[in-house]
């Protein structure tokens, strides 16, 4: 944790109507960081990643990327400065389909720079290479499995080589074996190109695997709490933690039904 | 926003030596990357050297070119300078470009290939007609598969809600046909003839066949695009591993329902046909009874029994396309749009065809 933070989030919440989905939630990522934000279906893990990458505005509270406040006054002129040095694996991938994995990758360089199309080409299969996808460039990404398509869902967001890579489910509903394949390039990645990630999941596995601090959002159980139940390192979190909720994540227990 | 990258070439000792310096990155490398390939292509056979100790930073961008450039040359290249972070991207970009360089371009069809997408086209429709054939014999015993509420819904959203859309089509054709056509027969003092023209053409022809564009364009469509996105879901599949007969379910209350709604559909366009033509002629001088008698004394019931008659055939055959179009669905986020456009212009032509059928039908039996 060194350095000026990455994101910084200072008591955001979300409202959809009457429905809280969460509220007061800060927290800080530093570069390097591999961040995991985790929680039960429902409780506002994407939401958050949304109001990060600027598809959806908070109903209150500030985030600011790079130093630069996204939800402010200005904030979308913020947001544009931002948002090439920001990749996004959306659930599932979310590949174009009209074009091949290597066109996939290679939009974001035919857009933001002025490379020749064998410099774009060379470059995308490198990406689709790092991600173990070299031999799938010329399949359409309606030919290939969930998996693939997620790993080629995070070598579109690397297109550009972005300081900080935002992941949605990166391995929801995938194998073991592809699943901690994924935990790998993850660690790899950070390692090799000194990018930051932030990333949504509830797979226990990966969060013990890769998350160098993670929060867990759970405002349903805690309305009083805001919405962020527990946050540290993920081990600590499993070991020590006092709160059922929490222990019930990351044990698999069920937190004793409370006596009526 | 972005430091530029540089570039310059220099022979050292029979080594040439490509010296980078700024950021090595996608977005400032662009105008380094070709003359950098062609240096190392006309470097071939010498020694090839990278000088990046004024490399200020580089990522898997730059470690692409560096990679690129060295199979370029044909040869691994010396790296002078390069920090341990940056060699480790170039490992993994070197790794990553010898991997499978296979075409990415699509290969145009062949004459074989066309033929035989064009044969399992006409199969398929046979196959769709046997198996809406079959559905139709087995009714009685799946008759909870044919949901009453359902084609309800179908008559209301392809008859009903299409009604305000006919009547000002209806009137608009009438109005034009009726006054296109008086401006001539004016010559030879023939106007009144204009209504008996108008009445025939609609009751015959205009009606059944307008009738079954519009019937195509706003609901031929709107089945392929619901069947469609059912088929990309997988819903089909459901529907199919739960022993319930997709034919049945989706397609029968669609053809039963523009089966039924096309006569009214017709019907509703020839009254305001006739209603623009007697506007055009009321405008010319004509009284209304001068008008409805010439009408009555021309038309015949056989001329509505037999647009009325087409109509529900057309209706038949459009629900029908749409249907298979939705049912043939491939896969992927155009699947659907394509399945809706082959929807609208086959139901279109495969009308406008059956039309000519009929008339030549029509003209044997001296109908």
């Amino acid at each position: 944790m060194t350095g000026e933070p990455i994101i910084q989030v200072d008591k955001v919440a979300q409202r959809f109507g009457d429905r809280t989905i969460f509220r007061d939630v800060s927290l800080r990522v530093y570069p390097r960081e591999v961040f995991v934000i985790l929680g039960g279906s429902g409780s506002g893990k994407s939401t958050l990643l949304k109001q990060l990458i600027g598809l959806l505005t908070p109903s209150a509270g500030h985030i600011a990327l790079f130093g630069r406040d996204i939800t402010g006054p200005g904030g979308e002129k913020a947001l544009d400065d931002v948002q090439r040095r920001i990749g996004v694996m959306f659930q599932s991938g979310a590949l174009f389909g009209s074009m091949t994995l290597l066109e996939n990758v290679m939009l974001p360089l035919e857009m933001f720079t002025d490379l020749p199309p064998e410099g774009r080409e060379a470059i995308a299969r490198v990406k689709l290479g790092l991600v173990g996808l070299g031999d799938a460039a010329a399949l359409m990404p309606a030919e290939i499995s969930g998996g693939m398509a997620r790993r080629a869902g995070i070598a579109r967001a690397m297109a550009l080589d972005p300081p900080l890579l935002l992941l949605d489910e990166p391995s929801a509903g995938l194998d073991p074996i592809t699943s901690a394949g994924l935990d790998r390039l993850i660690l790899d990645l950070r390692q090799d190109l000194g990018a930051t990630f932030v990333v949504v999941t509830h797979e226990l596995a990966s969060i013990l695997t890769i998350a160098d601090r993670c929060i867990m959002l759970d405002h349903a159980a805690y309305p009083d709490a805001g919405g962020v139940i527990a946050e540290g390192e993920p081990h600590a979190l499993r070991d020590t933690s006092t709160n059922p909720r929490v222990r019930a994540f990351f044990r698999r227990e069920l937190p004793e039904p409370a006596a009526a | 926003m972005t430091e530029t990258a540089h570039l310059s070439i220099e022979r050292r000792d029979g080594t040439t030596v490509l010296a980078f310096a700024g950021k090595l990155e996608a977005e400032a490398i662009g105008a380094l990357w070709r003359p950098a390939i062609k240096a190392a292509e006309q470097a071939r056979g010498r020694k090839l050297a990278f000088d990046l100790r004024n490399v200020t930073f580089c990522d898997v961008g730059g470690a692409s070119l560096l990679a690129a450039v060295e199979s370029a040359h044909g040869a691994p290249a010396e790296a002078i300078g390069i920090e341990d972070r940056a060699l480790a991207l170039l490992r993994r970009a070197r790794a990553a470009a010898r991997m499978d360089q296979r075409p990415t371009s699509i290969t145009p069809p062949t004459v074989k290939e066309i033929a035989s997408a064009s044969f399992h086209l006409c199969a398929f429709s046979i196959v769709f007609i046997g198996e809406a054939a079959v559905a139709i014999a087995r009714l009685p015993q799946h008759h909870r598969m044919f949901r009453m509420p359902d084609l309800f819904g179908y008559i209301d959203s392809a008859g009903i809600r299409s009604l305000p859309l006919i009547v000002l089509l209806g009137y608009l054709i009438g109005l034009i046909l009726a006054f296109q056509s008086a401006v001539p027969m004016r010559q030879f003092g023939a106007e009144i003839f204009v209504a008996s023209l108008v009445a025939v053409a609609m009751l015959r022809e205009l009606g059944p066949l307008l009738a079954a564009v519009i019937l195509s364009g706003r609901t031929g469509s709107a089945f392929a695009a619901e069947i469609g996105t059912m088929k990309v879901n997988e819903e089909i599949d459901a529907l199919n591993t739960m022993g319930l007969d997709p034919v049945t379910m989706l397609v029968l209350p669609r053809m039963l329902a523009a089966m039924l709604v096309m006569p009214v559909m017709t019907m509703t366009f020839d009254l305001a046909g006739f209603l623009g033509m007697a506007t055009v002629l009321r405008g010319f001088g004509f009284p209304f009874v001068a008008i409805t008698s010439q009408v009555q004394g021309w038309v015949t019931a056989g001329d509505l029994y037999g647009g009325l008659f087409k109509s529900v055939v057309f209706g038949m055959i459009v629900a029908a396309i749409g249907c298979r179009a939705g049912l043939s669905t491939g896969v992927g986020p155009r699947a659907v749009g394509i399945s809706a456009t082959a929807a609208v212009v086959g139901g279109i032509v495969a009308t406008i065809a059956a039309d000519g059928i009929f008339a030549l039908i029509f003209y044997r039996l001296q109908l």
